[in-house]
């Protein structure tokens, strides 16, 4: 083993943030490596701060190191002042458990989040003495893999990748370890390599890209056919049916030093069906599957008790509509245990489920930041994203946090979505101005922060199909919001960079052929593209000239029903026809509500997969119109305000059809 | 992922939290810098009535050796604030509207360097007079990390000093690595014999200059490029680098142990906490515990 501790601890004095690279926090594990246990370096291919707490990389090292045949550790990418010390000094990137080099493990698996940490993936790789083209590599190699939303669509990643795995790691990752355990017990011959690849697109949920031609008409693609005839047609993602089955993480990480999201983390549901036509993470993790609620007392009593933290965030797409979230969190919150000094945040709130009860209740121990994503500026714009909450709604959730003495709010909303005019654009700054309003009836002192980021399309959404706005386009677009909001007192205005919306919509739908793209930004010094300080957009569009591609072809045209998408070889469960239908109900503006309480609509994720909703209320949760009684044709509420009826507590699978 | 969970991931803002006496460093952002973030206002709490809180003190003596060395004072109050929580020990909050543990640290330890004897004042709550204060190392052991030791605990009188006033100097090992050690010698002896040593420092944003040398109680080498340095902390302190850059300004401190924190009673120097014997250190010992 070679531990590359004694080579780095000289250095780290000179570096920014050290402790970011020393491990030891609660809950890290020291597992003993050895021939018949397959090692994963688990990866973010971000800082620390940023990657820590990756809730998903956090459940696979439980998990992997709970098995006999498996153990796992964790590695970050090193910040520019310790990777140009790492490349002065050969050192490679390493665990931070043990600090073990990258290249002694069998596996570096990534977690991809985010489109603008891919040529931070090719750096880690490159970091840890791997040739970053899979082609390149040999039987001493590891074998590179990634994971996460991002991996829905793969293809841009598919020179670099060895394997992919689509969906929910808990289970499968068990069954890839045993796999890659055969092929370490049979001692890594050569040639061998291919053969355990192809072996693992035998698994649910495993994709190898280079087990897939791709055959192309121009720029346009023919189509995306396997090499062999045992390997799948299609890879279908993964779906762990029950969230109880998975009480994960047991014991979560507590840092030594600062990170985003340093608090005890408790994911309450996986999945939404709002439907949100922008929203990718709603349409690809599909259906609801909700942790019961005694499980998530207990997980956040035994959590608090075991991390000292005094927060605990209740995670999911949408918190506000678990079953019973007000007396979940009236629980944690009078808890005699701990003295009223815990707090509880709710990351994502929808503003028609957020009440005075809730507002109340959440503000006792510490008043968090709040924030609220309308993500539209009008009604007729909610109705072609589907995210269906009228303005009364925001209004009455700003109204519950002025009256309970917040004095900021902050507001999310997207900017450059199909059909939007000016008016709508310029409905932002009017929802805003109106909530500061609202908060000056309650606090002089009331201020509200819009944040604008431009809108990505994204894989396996209605929207997979629309033509992402130019940059030009966008900044116009905040251009006219800088322009209302510079009177307004109160209201501050703050938006995503376009030229980094740009690259991301780029790799968002992107191809095979982006590989050489990436791989000449990251050589070029692309790297920590996420950070503003250090995105080089000119690295892109040089890159892009280079190798005759066209940003327009990727990013900017509207695509055909008829046309082979890059990702139509992945499936994440959804129909192709419902994903279209539900385009052209976008662009009709019709909405549709949510089919947790109605209805199925057939997108295919719970009868392709012969699983259903979890969800243990039968009725939408009170408070606001939330989504399901509003009047569609104006977004004022009806008179029957719950129309919905539900009388099976879990749907029948297909129940509906 | 959208674009806006994209952009809720990025790391709130979090109030620096009031340490009493905690010396300011700077406040370490882990933000990505496209959207610096304002503290959210904290409104005073409506009238809740509190009881009063008769606040025990005791001061806690802790090594910090080995890779943990690399966390900064910060994170070391914050790693702290969790033990005790872990520990389920009766801390004592702060009145009003952001409650704090109170914890009061003493000299910051700058990050990188080592010791034996770092100190901390914790209040418990009135009704913590069951706490065996004897039983506190065991409790808190498995609640801290590797290379943080609870080494001594003591109540603390009503009325004592606080560790900023208490400790007027301390004993440094500062090993200088590179320096060949004749050289050490020579130069750590010429230190020593001058009169004065007038350097420019900065302190408050501003270049001051003044004389260094009342701040050197004394120095000696032992071990080739180690120097044993006692160094005053008050009234006005010298720290290890700035001591290394006054001797010879082309060396670097390798590593930096505080071997000990020293208070003035009756005109003569005692460590603020004592360790039961067995428990000392030897003097010359090179700890690594990484």
């Amino acid at each position: 083993m070679n531990d590359v501790w004694t080579q780095l601890e000289p250095h780290l004095a000179d570096v920014e943030k050290p402790a970011r690279y020393i491990g030891l926090e609660l809950g890290a594990q020291r597992p003993a490596h050895g021939p018949g246990t397959v090692s994963w370096l688990l990866t973010y291919p971000d800082t620390y701060e940023i990657g820590l707490p990756n809730q998903g990389l956090q459940i696979l090292y439980e998990i992997l190191n709970e098995r006999d045949d498996a153990v796992a550790e964790r590695a970050y990418a090193p910040w520019g002042d310790l990777e140009a010390v790492m490349r002065r000094e050969r050192i490679p990137l390493f665990s931070v458990d043990t600090h073990r080099a990258a290249g002694d493990f069998d596996v570096l698996a990534f977690n991809l989040s985010a489109e603008l940490t891919y040529t931070n993936l090719l750096n880690c790789v490159d970091l840890a003495g791997v040739p970053v083209r899979a082609a390149e590599r040999r039987p001493e190699h590891p074998l590179v893999a990634a994971g996460g939303h991002c991996t829905y669509n793969p293809e841009p990643l598919a020179d670099f990748l060895d394997f992919v795995v689509v969906g929910d790691g808990e289970e499968v990752v068990s069954e890839v370890s045993a796999v890659l355990a055969a092929w370490k017990a049979s001692g890594r011959t050569a040639g061998s390599r291919a053969a355990v690849l192809r072996e693992l697109t035998h698994l649910d949920g495993v994709y190898v890209p280079s087990m897939y031609e791709v055959d192309y008409d121009g720029p346009a693609i023919r189509a995306i056919r396997p090499r062999h005839p045992d390997v799948p047609e299609r890879v279908e993602k993964r779906t762990v049916a029950d969230l109880a089955a998975w009480p994960y993480p047991r014991r979560q990480l507590v840092p030594l030093t600062e990170v985003v999201h340093d608090r005890l983390n408790v994911e309450v549901f996986r999945g939404c069906t709002r439907g949100c036509r922008f929203c990718q993470a709603g349409m690809i993790t599909r259906p609801v599957r909700e942790r019961p609620a005694d499980q998530v007392r207990t997980m956040v009593s035994e959590g608090l008790r075991r991390t000292g933290y005094d927060e605990v965030a209740l995670t999911s797409l949408s918190t506000a509509d678990f079953s019973g979230i007000e007396s979940v969190v009236q629980g944690i919150v009078d808890d005699p245990s701990t003295c009223g000094q815990v707090s509880v945040s709710l990351p994502s709130l929808r503003v028609d489920a957020f009440t005075v009860g809730i507002a109340a209740q959440i503000q006792k121990a510490r008043r968090t930041g709040l924030t609220f994503a309308p993500e539209a500026g009008t009604w007729r714009m909610r109705q072609i994203i589907n995210k269906l909450i009228r303005e009364e709604d925001l209004y009455g959730a700003v109204t519950s946090a002025f009256s309970q003495g917040w004095r900021r709010v902050k507001l999310y909303f997207l900017t450059g979505l199909p059909s939007e005019t000016d008016d709508d654009t310029l409905g932002i700054h009017e929802l805003a101005r109106n909530c500061v309003e609202i908060g000056r009836t309650h606090t002089k002192g009331a201020s509200v922060k819009a944040s604008v980021g431009g809108f990505v399309p994204k894989p396996f959404t209605p929207f997979q199909w629309f033509g992402q706005n130019t940059v030009d386009e966008l900044s116009r677009k905040i251009g006219l919001l800088r322009d209302a909001t510079r009177r307004s007192k109160g209201l501050q205005l703050t938006w995503h960079d376009p030229k980094a919306t740009l690259v991301e919509g780029l790799a968002s739908r992107g191809d095979r052929r982006l590989g050489p793209v990436i791989e000449q930004v990251w050589r070029r010094g692309g790297t920590f593209q996420e950070w503003s300080e250090h995105f080089r957009l000119d690295l892109w569009l040089e890159a892009m000239a280079d190798h005759g591609l066209d940003l327009e072809w990727y990013v900017y045209r509207h695509r055909t029903e008829a046309e082979v998408l890059p990702w139509d070889h992945i499936s994440a469960g959804l129909h192709k026809d419902f994903l279209w239908q539900d385009w052209q109900d976008a662009l009709a503006e019709v909405g549709l509500p949510d089919c947790r309480w109605t209805p199925c609509y057939d997108c295919g994720a719970c009868t392709g997969y012969g699983i259903e909703h979890v969800v243990a209320s039968a009725v939408a949760p009170a408070g606001g119109s939330q989504g399901t009684g509003q009047d569609l044709s104006t977004g004022h509420l009806s008179d029957t305000s719950v129309p919905v009826e539900l009388r099976f507590l879990r749907k029948p699978v297909g129940a509906s059809r | 992922m959208t674009l806006r969970s994209r952009q809720a991931e990025q790391p709130e803002w979090r109030e620096p939290r009031a340490f009493e006496a905690a010396p300011a460093e700077q406040a370490q952002g882990t933000g990505r810098s496209r959207q610096a973030e304002q503290p959210e206002w904290r409104e005073p709490r409506a009238f809740e009535a509190r009881p009063a809180q008769q606040a025990q003190r005791c001061r806690v003596r802790f090594s910090k050796l080995g890779k943990i060395r690399f966390t900064s004072h910060r994170d070391v109050a914050r790693i702290w604030e969790r033990a005790l929580r872990r520990a389920e020990l009766p801390i004592a909050y702060t009145e009003g509207y952001s409650p704090r543990p109170k914890l009061s640290f003493g000299l910051a330890l700058s990050t990188g360097y080592e010791s034996h004897g770092e100190y901390l004042d914790i209040a418990l709550r009135d009704a913590s007079g069951d706490v065996e204060l004897d039983e506190l190392p065991r409790r808190l052991a498995p609640a801290l990390p590797e290379g943080i030791e609870v080494q001594a605990i003591v109540a603390l009188p009503a009325g004592a000093e606080s560790l900023q006033q208490a400790v007027t100097s301390c004993t440094w090992h500062i090993d200088v690595g590179a320096a060949l050690p004749a050289a050490v010698a020579h130069a750590t002896a010429a230190a020593l014999a001058a009169p004065e040593l007038v350097v420019t420092r900065q302190r408050k944003g501003r270049s001051v200059t003044d004389d260094v040398r009342p701040a050197i109680l004394n120095a000696e080498v032992f071990g080739g490029t180690t120097i044993e340095a006692d160094l005053a902390t008050q009234p006005r302190g010298l720290r290890p680098a700035e001591f290394i850059a006054t001797v010879d300004p082309t060396w670097h401190a390798a590593r930096v142990t505080r071997i000990s924190q020293w208070t003035q009673v009756g005109g003569a120097r005692r460590e603020v906490l004592d360790l039961p014997r067995a428990a000392t250190p030897p003097p010359h010992a090179e700890v690594r515990a990484s």
